[in-house]
């Protein structure tokens, strides 16, 4: 068998590039639109926009309006980071599943998710530096006046909250989570790659190994994580669901892009061992895992709402009692559930390109809106909005993150020759 | 799938010999009325040329009705005939979903398993043909009904001998 490369070209770089400038451009013309929204007595002098934007963040402390438009791209930075930081760990936690179940299915396309894992430093710095420097303004349990016993701002559900939810433990946890994680992906990687060069089978036992360690530590931390990262922005609510829903969000986003990655490149003449019967599996996986988030989606919404509880339905009141988020509600669950369930229902949808190329952009974008949903209206309340800000910022953050594990795709040989369950692989037959 | 009279099996040791044998013999204009093997062999049903299952298509149905079945019997149940006010919430809620997905759930399984026994003759009542019954031992057993083929029984059993058959046994029924 030929070795297949994954090869970078300048053309599809350029494409990038310029996908890349156009999210920029969006992203400016938001701001600018936020700004000129926001203020309205600096309408005259909106069209030095650009240099004014620069201007805005020492200005806009001063005003309320001039506030938020900084808030909106702190929040709207840690959206993106934290849903893309999901992603790359998605990457090597189904490589990790695929080892631990012992699929053979998978062996020609496990070089993709395994690229997802270079993201995750970059991730993980770019984490701790928009906390560092956004972390006040996202996260009202970071005021200091609402531990001060006594003070107006006193606050005792939080200040009870002070054991776990402080900045240094919070901060130490955010580099564990990464350093385990990354850690684990360049110790299986390590292991992915020595088996092209020697071909035995013990890599492939110790990878087995190696990867029902991982999942014990992600089952741990990718709950801990969305708690931190997600739940602790709404500090008085609290959901026993949020683990696994931010995993759910998480793990379809991951296998939506493995899929359309695999589809791009074997449409690029790549892969040639895949065929409809490896698509249809990952059809499957996206098709089945649609259906578990909505299952969790359900088993937090339903409790919720049948117990009516104050601290807890002040979440969802917050999202449907509002003009601006409740619309993204009811689009969530269309585009992340009903769309998914009835498209990839059939066993042809799931295994022709075309479906897949529809269905998994989609459910992509509506778990973009779901972390959306999650993170804006309790980081900006009433004042969110979406417009060009948010879809400039997804598409930086889009093709930055797909240059990255392009680049290290087209590093490694793109198929393991020496996988053990190669052969059955390509035989597979559903 | 009852209705000839007159058969011509042919025995297979291996399902190798089989899958060679079931494309040779279609090849050879001889239709082929059932293959009986003791275990599933992988692309039989491609090299029997046959269709895919309708299954699905019965499953979606039967699970449609379970959707509108839980759905109608909920809404009449706690709105209509004895509207329940429970902890202030509407009649008709969110707390319909886990019925609802059981009830899908439920029909949707029940119903594919009823229609599949159905399908494959093995309801309750019915009383399958036994053609050889090494078949569900060790043997894999090639059918011909005589009556569907134009094709003279010698040259069937030639046709079957070449093809790899151990054996090849005439079966007759006098039922129906």
């Amino acid at each position: 068998m030929i070795e297949e490369k994954f090869d970078f070209t300048a053309s599809l770089k350029k494409k990038l590039l310029i996908t890349g400038l156009v999210g920029v451009v969006l992203f400016v013309v938001g701001v600018i639109a936020v700004m000129m929204g926001g203020g309205h007595e600096e309408a005259a002098h909106g069209a030095a926009a650009a240099g004014h934007a620069a201007e805005g963040a020492g200005h806009g402390a001063g005003g309320e309006h001039g506030g938020s438009w900084i808030t909106r791209v702190y929040a709207n930075l840690w959206i993106n980071n934290v849903y893309f930081a999901g992603v790359a760990l998605i990457g090597v936690f189904f490589v990790a599943v695929q080892y631990v179940a012992q699929a053979g299915w998978s062996a020609p396309i496990k070089r993709i998710p395994l690229a997802f894992g270079n993201w995750l430093p970059i991730a993980g710095i770019l984490m701790l530096v928009i906390w560092l420097v956004a972390g006040h303004d996202l996260f009202h349990w970071t005021h200091e006046d609402l531990y001060v016993e006594g003070g107006p701002h006193y606050d005792a559900i939080i200040a009870g909250k002070k054991a776990y939810l402080n900045t240094p433990f919070y901060l130490a946890r955010m580099v564990i989570y990464f350093t385990l994680w990354f850690l684990f992906f360049r110790w299986i990687r390590k292991e992915m790659l020595a088996e092209d060069l020697e071909g035995s089978t013990q890599h492939w036992r110790k990878l087995v190994g190696i990867s029902a360690g991982f999942i014990v530590v992600f089952a741990v931390t990718s709950s801990m994580a969305a708690w931190d990262w997600i739940l602790s922005i709404d500090t008085h609510w609290f959901s026993t669901m949020i683990g696994w829903y931010v995993f759910a969000s998480w793990f379809v986003t991951g296998l939506a892009a493995i899929t359309l990655i695999t589809v791009y490149l074997k449409e690029g003449g790549y892969l040639s061992i895949v065929n409809s019967n490896h698509l249809h599996d990952l059809g499957k996986f996206v098709f089945a895992f649609s259906i578990f988030w909505a299952y969790i989606w359900v088993s937090q919404y339903l409790l919720i709402y049948y117990a009516n509880i104050p601290e807890e339905s002040v979440y969802f009141m917050e999202r449907l009692n509002s003009d601006q988020y409740a619309p993204v509600f009811y689009v969530v669950l269309i585009m992340n559930f009903f769309f998914p369930f009835l498209a990839l229902m059939t066993r042809d949808a799931k295994r022709q390109v075309m479906f897949l190329k529809i269905v998994c952009p989609v459910v992509m974008i509506g778990h973009w809106l779901d972390f959306y949903l999650m993170v804006t209206p309790g980081t900006l309340k009433e004042s969110g909005g979406f417009g060009f800000l948010e879809i400039g910022m997804a598409i930086i953050f889009a093709v930055t993150f797909l240059f990255v594990i392009l680049n290290s795709l087209s590093k490694v040989p793109l198929v393991a020759k020496n996988h053990p369950m190669l052969e059955e692989s390509m035989h597979h037959h559903i | 799938m009852d209705s000839g009279k007159n058969f011509l099996m042919g025995v297979y040791e291996d399902e190798d010999v089989l899958l060679a044998a079931v494309k040779n013999v279609r090849s050879a204009g001889v239709k082929i009325h059932e293959v009986f093997s003791p275990y599933p062999v992988h692309g039989l049903d491609d090299a029997l040329g046959y269709k895919r299952t309708r299954l699905p298509i019965a499953a979606f149905m039967f699970g449609f009705l379970g959707t509108i079945l839980a759905l109608t019997m909920q809404g009449y149940m706690l709105a209509i005939d004895w509207p329940m006010i429970i902890g202030g919430k509407n009649y008709a809620s969110v707390t319909f979903v886990p019925v609802t997905f059981e009830l899908t759930v439920l029909l949707s399984a029940l119903g594919m398993v009823g229609t599949f026994l159905i399908v494959s003759n093995m309801r309750p009542w019915a009383k399958p043909r036994i053609f050889d019954i090494r078949s569900t031992d060790d043997k894999h057993v090639m059918v011909v009904d005589l009556d569907e083929n134009k094709v003279s029984a010698d040259e069937i059993t030639r046709v079957l001998n070449n093809s790899g058959a151990s054996e090849v046994n005439p079966k007759q029924f006098d039922d129906n």
